[in-house]
């Protein structure tokens, strides 16, 4: 079983995926973590043959959900997958967040339990098949023992083996305590896609009903018995501590039992977030603001563009880029992207029980075994002493990939007795985020006969993975900032790419939706659309020309300009743009037009995207990610900064930290192309995709090369030179 | 000490000790364990905390709850119960809106509110009735449609 399951595992970290995380994993990871189909740690007296199913006496069919549900439909689509190739009765589907525990549950492309990168059904998509399939053949033994046929006369569907010679059926319920009896088979077969009859059909989600009645419970919902709740402050500039705390006042305020004071927060505990907030706002608090007092925007651009001008790790190399950038017409830009905050819609929060011995959390995150471990070290316990109870995320986008929010709830819960609940204010939220770093892609290329010869391309910015994930961190290249730039898919003979890996100081800095290709695709897809205007050629049919051996991505392209009424006439200071990319092993191209005023404000009309993303398990959730992923980018795009002045971050809450809202929302069309080729990852596409097609839009409206985000409209006033 | 706090929520009678400057929101989900009704900005900027008070949608986040004593007060436990509120939410399913979710709430609320008012609202009126309302996800273009679905009583 487990030699098995490892040749698989090995399988799909090495194999066909084309983009991504995935192709970087040549790793000295641990070998013996996630081996998906062992068996559970508790069977609670079902059919349980593994990790991710339990089948009860009634034919309750109860899935455990590996990865963590934040919007992007991942409950449905996994429990798709299994109830497949389980061929279960998908009325008795019921979920179950998964416990802490990384053998279990942690994600084979990370290893860790965790949720991001859009590589859930890319990760699972083996694992769970098998899973499921395991499950049935199990199940058939039973049944086929019990008539005494031979199992493969027996076929199954719905949660029932059927043996049609005799008529006989039994249902899953029925076989479940004998099924538990049989061994699990060797190298189990797996549907051929094309018998499939879940996945690929537009699916309802499982956790949307809850949803639209208040009923749904996220972390912030908990409700534990005899619970006090708290807010907290920590220092406003990155890194100082707790000086003087005068809280005379705040113990004045009704309903307030507690001022926790550690090194660097402080935390006021109450009988309901009113008395706890304002209970904080009475605090009279001096900080010892430390050295990072005197950090600002403009030093850390400073910093990271002297940083963008040495010399990088090179991470890519092919050709002769020498004699590629020595030939032709030569063009260099460079391109920058700012800090962002994720300003999930649920605030941070944790819920936390410490006693002496025990330590017990409600939360919402995407690193369950992370934040048990960071727990237990915080609570200064043994790991196994700490449990863990996911909930619902209230929007993720990677902010929750960190475990900070849990460890300040214990290092509190330490003081209170009895459990408490603790919610960040939105503008804690924003102001100690983990922010999207800042970005410098420099490039230089060279033109010859209206084809690209040369392509030099460096990135600057921080390493996110060497954080993270340090095993995967190795001979200086973050595999994360470089995702998406060393797999241009254009044909250009000779290619160089190069990563600077540069740490803005004291700032913390993490994923954020979109990730690495963020800041790649956005300067790739920008500086094609120079070098197409500099080559006298439409930016559609300038691609087109590069992509003769990129047969899925020549027929997104051709297809999303076809749906976008391409190359048709628009009124003036009306443009399109295209924004082409190989990201998270899905092929994508979009279209976005936009309209710029005259006195630079943006108008978006209109966004069209096709989505090559091969085995599309849950259809209508991939056009509701790429939706969504596009106003996120395009939020970002319009809106996104996050500035830094004496060591502080300067926005608080959504006043001056903008989201688009729906009167300022595009039509939105996503095409989503027939594929039998492995899933790719979806959640984060549209959000890389949006900002350069917008750029680009405003490039042929305009006539203005923006070469920064977000975007500044006084350079799009009308009169203004291009 | 104050005098109890007595509100007329989702057609029942809740008494309560509470500030009279305590807004609703929090009274709701800390005090009376109502957690349908989210926090998202505490200043009246993202509506997440969106109720009804006398039929029309309203921050909850910046409303005291010595405001609304004597008035009628419903959240999204109990839209579902008035016309509106229904069509809303079955409409909301049909055209499978909901991502994260968290939002929602609100969403659906400021939804109700506008076709209780105007049963038959164009693009304008939903821009004017929704875009108090923030959605992380990006739902909205699924907003607007499920809102017409709702109006028109039509499916997708």
């Amino acid at each position: 079983m487990n030699a098995h399951n490892s040749i698989s595992r090995r399988t799909l970290l090495t194999g066909g995926l084309a983009t991504g995380f995935l192709l970087a994993f040549h790793l000295p990871l641990r070998a013996a973590v996630n081996e998906p189909v062992q068996p559970p740690d508790a069977t609670d007296g079902k059919f349980a043959p593994n990790a991710f199913i339990r089948i009860d006496p009634e034919g309750a069919t109860t899935l455990v959900m590996p990865q963590v549900e934040m919007g992007q439909g991942i409950y449905t689509a996994i429990s798709m997958i299994l109830a497949e190739e389980l061929d279960a009765d998908w009325s008795k589907v019921q979920l179950l967040h998964a416990p802490a525990n990384e053998k279990l549950y942690g994600n084979p492309i990370f290893i860790i339990q965790a949720t991001g990168g859009s590589t859930s059904v890319r990760a699972f998509w083996k694992p769970l098949r098998e899973a499921g399939a395991s499950a049935r053949a199990m199940l058939v033994q039973a049944a086929a023992a019990q008539w005494n046929v031979d199992p493969a006369s027996c076929t199954t569907s719905k949660g029932e083996v059927t043996h049609k010679a005799s008529g006989r059926t039994l249902s899953y319920g029925a076989l479940a305590a004998a099924a538990s009896g049989q061994t699990p088979p060797k190298d189990v077969p797996l549907k051929d896609p094309k018998d499939f009859v879940y996945i690929g059909q537009p699916f309802k989600r499982l956790d949307t009903p809850e949803k639209v009645n208040g009923k749904a419970v996220y972390g912030i919902d908990a409700i534990v018995p005899n619970m006090k709740f708290a807010t907290l402050a920590q220092c406003p500039v990155f890194g100082g501590k707790v000086g003087k705390v005068d809280d005379r006042a705040a113990k004045k305020i009704p309903g307030v039992r507690k001022i926790v004071v550690l090194d660097d927060l402080v935390a006021v505990v109450g009988d309901h977030m009113w008395a706890a907030k304002k209970g904080l706002d009475a605090l009279d608090i001096a900080w010892n603001e430390g050295p990072n007092a005197k950090i600002n925007s403009k030093a850390i651009w400073d910093d990271l563009r002297a940083a963008s001008a040495k010399d990088g790790v090179v991470a890519k190399s092919t050709g002769d880029i020498a004699k590629g950038l020595a030939s032709g017409e030569k063009l260099e830009a460079s391109f920058e992207l700012p800090f962002l905050a994720h300003a999930t819609m649920e605030p941070l929060n944790a819920t936390v029980h410490c006693t002496p011995d025990s330590c017990e959390i409600w939360t919402g995150t995407q690193i369950m075994a992370r934040v048990q471990s960071e727990a237990a070290k915080a609570a200064g316990l043994p790991v196994e002493k700490v449990t863990v109870n996911n909930h619902l995320l209230g929007g993720g986008f990677g902010r929750k990939l960190e475990p900070d929010m849990v460890v300040a709830a214990v290092r509190i819960a330490k003081e209170v007795d009895g459990p408490v609940k603790v919610v960040w204010t939105r503008e804690e939220d924003i102001q100690h985020d983990i922010y999207r770093p800042v970005y410098r892609d420099t490039i230089a290329a060279t033109l010859s006969a209206g084809k690209i010869v040369g392509w030099k391309y460096k990135i600057a910015g921080a390493a996110i993975i060497a954080r993270w994930l340090p095993p995967a961190f190795q001979k200086g290249i973050d595999i994360d900032a470089i995702d998406s730039a060393t797999d241009v898919p254009y044909d250009i003979p000779n290619v160089h790419v190069e990563y600077v890996r540069a740490e803005p100081p004291a700032i913390p800095t993490g994923f954020w939706r979109g990730v690495g290709p963020n800041n790649n695709v956005f300067a790739v897809e920008c500086f094609i659309d120079e070098l197409a205007r500099k080559a006298g050629k439409d930016p559609v049919e300038f691609r087109r020309g590069m992509l003769a051996n990129q047969p899925r991505f020549l027929s997104v392209l051709n297809l999303a300009a076809e749906k976008a009424n391409w190359g048709q006439p628009l009124p003036a200071r009306v443009g399109r743009g295209v924004c082409l990319q190989p990201s998270f092993g899905s092929f994508i191209a979009t279209v976005v037009e936009a309209e710029v005023d005259e006195q630079g404000e943006i108008n978006l009309r209109r966004a069209t995207s096709v989505v090559d993303t091969g085995i599309a398990v849950n259809p209508d959730t991939i056009v509701a990610q790429v939706e969504g992923g596009l106003i996120f980018g395009l939020t970002a795009a319009l809106y996104g900064e996050i500035t830094i002045d004496k060591g502080r971050v300067q926005q608080s809450n959504f006043h001056d930290y903008r989201m688009m809202r729906i009167n300022e929302t595009p039509k939105i069309e996503v095409h989503v192309v027939r594929s039998g080729e492995a899933p790719g990852g979806i959640g984060e596409t549209g959000t890389t995709a949006g900002p350069p097609a917008l750029r680009n839009a405003i490039y042929a409206a305009t006539g203005v090369a923006l070469r920064r985000l977000p975007i500044d409209r006084k350079l799009l006033a009308a009169g203004r030179k291009a | 000490m104050h005098m109890a706090t007595v509100l007329t929520i989702n057609g029942e009678t809740k008494s309560f000790d509470a500030p009279p400057d305590m807004p609703l929101l929090w009274v709701l989900r800390d005090i009376l364990g109502m957690t349908g009704t989210k926090f998202g900005c505490g200043i009246a900027q993202c509506g997440a905390c969106t109720v009804h008070v006398d039929g029309k949608a309203v921050r909850s986040c910046v409303l005291p709850v010595s405001a609304v004593e004597n008035r009628t007060i419903t959240t999204i436990e109990h839209v579902g119960s008035t016309p509106a509120g229904a069509k809303v939410q079955k409409a909301w399913l049909e055209a499978e809106v909901v991502q994260c979710g968290y939002c929602q709430s609100g969403q659906i609320m400021s939804a109700a509110a506008l076709l209780a008012a105007t049963p038959n609202p164009d693009d304008s009126d939903i821009d004017a009735a929704m875009a108090g309302n923030i959605c992380r996800c990006g739902t909205y273009v699924r907003i607007r449609e499920a809102i017409k679905q709702a109006a028109t009583g039509r499916q997708s």
